[in-house]
């Protein structure tokens, strides 16, 4: 399964997430015409200051998604083949129940169109063989896109490499 | 649909960089993308330490600064500081040729001398000067202190290179407008100062000042510099030259100059043919001096001098490993090129003091030393070639044939050949009669952007094929060289009926046994004032505006902030200036709207931004004919 990994450490708050998200999901999926598109392409990542750092906040496609389960009308849906989370805009009535729950804020309302609006993991990019929009605009690789359990390996490995050098210092240290 | 391929010397030579592991622009550009947003959009603002600030462009965020700047006035502020940066290396490049002038005068520069008298007097008599009764000299030394007192009065007078170079209408146009500049340094000093925080909010307001620095940048810098390259080291004539990188020579010494300014490179150039015998004595046939960027084009124009690389090529050209020495004076000067030269037994040699690299060698150049220096440099470049003596080369067999070194001056010596009393007139008559259709001026860099789409190359042959004659200067002519399009059989090969009979007619009046190119190459960046005097002249023997001619100009890949000076001139003359990539204003409703629509009723000045070649010359086809038919022809 494939998934987008977030590392604080990396953010710089640079926004280029937010642009890249809102250009993608334009019209013209290009920056110089979605300026001046009507209505305004709406961006679904939010770059917002987390104490010292900042934290990209997007739809982290919960397995056991509260939005899903709040939504009164069935519109909020998970996709259990891609393992994501998606709004039918036909069911949704646009009462923010599912902004409600949601433990992220990843879920705003599009007050255009009276629609729920949230990271649709690029369904379109992907289909296209393109990682998700946020993910290649990221400068520092905050955001990264990959197999989930290559990437929680990865993780297991680096902490395990700092865990050996703490312990080798604490040995010298004696 | 376009094709997504660079010229042949260029992608085998980018091949070469990949089959090394050596990195290249494209590879470079290639790790930045995507690229900004707010970047490119102009709406970043860091004037202060409140900041950075970012406006949002789709409205979901902020929509002003901390300080409440909007994106109108953050794009503004940072349009007219691109303009500083621009203007600034125009008027320093100025300002050095005055001051060598100055020092020559003075006896301290012995290694100058005034070589285009005929100049030196046109100029004194433009600018108002008595020459009657003077000596050679008192008139030259009148004339530096009419260039210094644009660099330093303070009454408020219109510059002496405004009142001299400008269009008698425009002038007055823009005397009415408040747009007159009187010192060009303090124009730069006031629009740092005004864009620092907390000063001029006001986005139209910001917009002339950027006129403004455009007026700075095409008098105090471009007309100035030309005018004294032109009186030390002559003006250029019509001559034939070899261009692309296959000019380089395995068997000499080859130096490659790059950079701008030819206080510099002439002296270079001498001590390349002084320093033969040193050449040979070290197993070489000779030292072969060959140009990059602009200051190529300032020695071509002069000297027939090789072309061998426009801007995006000048670290590519390091690749042949034959460049023994590459000598370096001022701007577009990337610092990739110590990285590459580092690969092969090639030196870099940097001369200015505000222009030093890690990794190359320094040799101060100052005019007083012009001499000993040269001598100094191009030895370093026989002794680097001792050590890369019998070593494998790659040089790509891309070499084209070309005419340039069309000064105003030389093209009517040609002109009067057919009307002595009246040369426009057969350039008119045939504008007239729509054998030329219009011109248009190519002007700026090759942008990594778009030069694997062949920008350039195509719009040119598509206006030729619409009988629109193309003037070019800077890296577009070294485009234009490669391309062949320098050439006089390029005249047969893409120009319409109408144009190529005239090209005909001027060749054989030129005494040529071919007819004249289709693309003229008036000489570097900064002789894009040649293209501003040949522009003055129409409309003035016309009696129109400049804005009313049948003409364009086009800046089609876009890299340095000079362009964006430049094209700010163009636009205050009255001209469509078609631009590509992006300019960073579209994040502001106000200068988009200004800069392609409001200005054109008060200058007749518009920006005309696409990227696609065939649109871009449909859309200064539309404009052209727009002019003509108000012309009534």
């Amino acid at each position: 399964m494939k998934g987008i990994f977030i590392d604080i450490s990396k953010c710089t708050a640079c926004k280029s997430c937010e642009i890249a998200c809102a250009v993608a999901h334009s019209k013209s999926g290009n920056l110089f015409e979605a300026i001046f598109e009507k209505p305004a392409p709406r961006k679904r990542v939010y770059v917002e200051p987390a104490n010292s750092h900042s934290y990209p906040s997007r739809c982290m496609h919960c397995k056991d998604a509260p939005c899903v389960i709040a939504c009164p009308n069935g519109a909020m849906k998970r996709d259990e083949q891609r393992g994501i989370v998606l709004v039918n805009e036909d069911r949704c009535m646009g009462c923010l129940m599912c902004a409600m729950v949601c433990p992220f804020g990843a879920i705003t309302l599009d007050s255009e169109k009276g629609k729920a609006v949230k990271c649709d993991f690029c369904t379109r990019r992907l289909s296209e063989g393109k990682v998700p929009a946020c993910v290649e605009a990221c400068p520092t690789s905050s955001l990264r896109f990959g197999e989930l359990e290559e990437m929680v390996k990865e993780k297991r490995r680096t902490i395990g490499a700092s865990v050996v050098v703490a312990a080798e210092t604490a040995k010298e240290n004696l | 649909m376009l094709t997504k391929e660079f010229d042949k010397a260029t992608q085998v030579l980018i091949d070469r960089a990949h089959s090394l592991g050596i990195s290249t622009g494209v590879d470079r550009l290639s790790a930045q993308q995507p690229q900004c947003g707010f970047g490119q959009l102009g709406t970043c603002c860091r004037m202060c330490y409140m900041g950075p600030c970012r406006i949002d462009p789709f409205g979901n965020g902020p929509s002003t600064g901390v300080c409440g700047a909007t994106a109108d006035t953050i794009v503004c502020r940072n349009l007219l500081r691109e303009e500083v940066g621009g203007a600034s290396s125009h008027v320093g490049h100025a300002r050095h040729v005055v001051v060598t002038f100055k020092k020559m005068l003075e006896g301290k520069a012995p290694g100058y001398k005034i070589t285009d008298r005929e100049k030196l007097y046109e100029v004194a008599a433009g600018l108002g000067i008595e020459t009657d009764g003077k000596d050679e000299k008192e008139v030259a030394r009148m004339v530096v202190e009419k260039a210094l007192e644009d660099l330093s009065r303070q009454d408020e007078e219109p510059m002496n290179w405004l009142r001299f170079r400008a269009p008698k209408k425009e002038f007055e146009l823009w005397k009415e407008k408040g747009l007159l500049v009187s010192n060009a340094h303090n124009e730069i000093e006031e629009a740092m100062h005004r864009t620092s925080m907390g000063n001029d909010e006001d986005p139209v307001n910001l917009l002339l000042a950027c006129l403004k620095i455009g007026l700075v940048d095409g008098y105090a810098g471009l007309h100035m510099a030309t005018d004294f390259h032109d009186i030390l080291f002559g003006t250029p004539k019509v001559k034939k030259i070899e261009a692309n990188l296959g000019v380089l020579d395995s068997d000499m010494v080859n130096i490659a100059m790059h950079g701008h300014n030819p206080v510099l490179s002439e002296k270079i150039l001498e001590w390349s043919e002084k320093l033969t015998d040193e050449a040979k004595a070290a197993g070489a046939n000779g030292v072969n001096l060959v140009g990059v960027c602009c200051t190529g084009n300032e020695l071509t124009v002069r000297n027939g001098v090789p072309m061998a690389a426009h801007n995006l090529q000048s670290e590519l050209i390091l690749l042949t490993g034959a460049v023994d020495a590459m000598v370096v004076d001022m701007q577009c000067i990337w610092p990739s090129i110590t990285r590459i030269a580092d690969c092969f037994q090639t030196r870099i040699i940097t001369t200015e003091s505000f222009v030093k690299m890690q990794g190359a060698v320094h040799v101060a150049f100052e005019p007083e030393e012009a001499d000993k220096k040269a001598e100094e440099v191009v030895r370093l470049a026989i002794d680097a070639y001792k050590q890369r003596k019998g070593k494998d080369v790659f040089i790509p067999e891309e070499k084209s044939i070309g005419l340039v070194g069309f000064s105003v001056e030389a093209i009517l010596d040609v002109l009067k050949k057919i009307n002595a009393d009246d040369p426009l007139m057969p350039v008119i008559d045939n504008i007239k009669n729509g054998n030329i259709y219009g011109v248009v001026g190519f002007a700026g860099c090759p942008s990594i952007k778009l030069r694997n789409t062949l920008m350039t190359e195509t719009m040119v042959k598509e206006l030729l094929k619409n009988n629109v004659l193309v003037v070019t200067t800077g890296c577009t002519a070294h485009i234009c060289a490669q391309a062949g399009l320098l050439n006089t059989d390029a005249t047969e090969k893409y120009c319409g009926e109408g144009l190529k009979a005239v090209l005909k007619a001027l060749g054989e009046a030129a005494g040529l046994d071919a007819p004249l190119p289709p693309v003229w190459h008036m000489g570097s960046c900064v002789d894009n004032s040649r293209i501003a005097t040949l522009l003055k002249a129409l409309a003035e023997r016309l009696d129109v505006r400049v804005s009313q001619l049948p003409v364009a100009g086009s800046a089609p890949e876009l890299v340095q902030e000079k362009a964006v000076s430049i094209g700010t001139w163009l636009l205050a003359l009255g001209l469509m200036v078609h631009i590509a990539p992006h300019p960073r204003i579209l994040g502001s409703p106000v200068a988009t709207k200004v800069l392609t629509e409001g200005l054109e009723e008060i200058t007749g000045g518009k920006a005309f931004v696409e990227l696609d070649p065939y649109k871009a010359v449909e859309g200064m086809l539309n404009h052209i004919k727009a002019k003509r038919q108000a012309l009534g022809i």
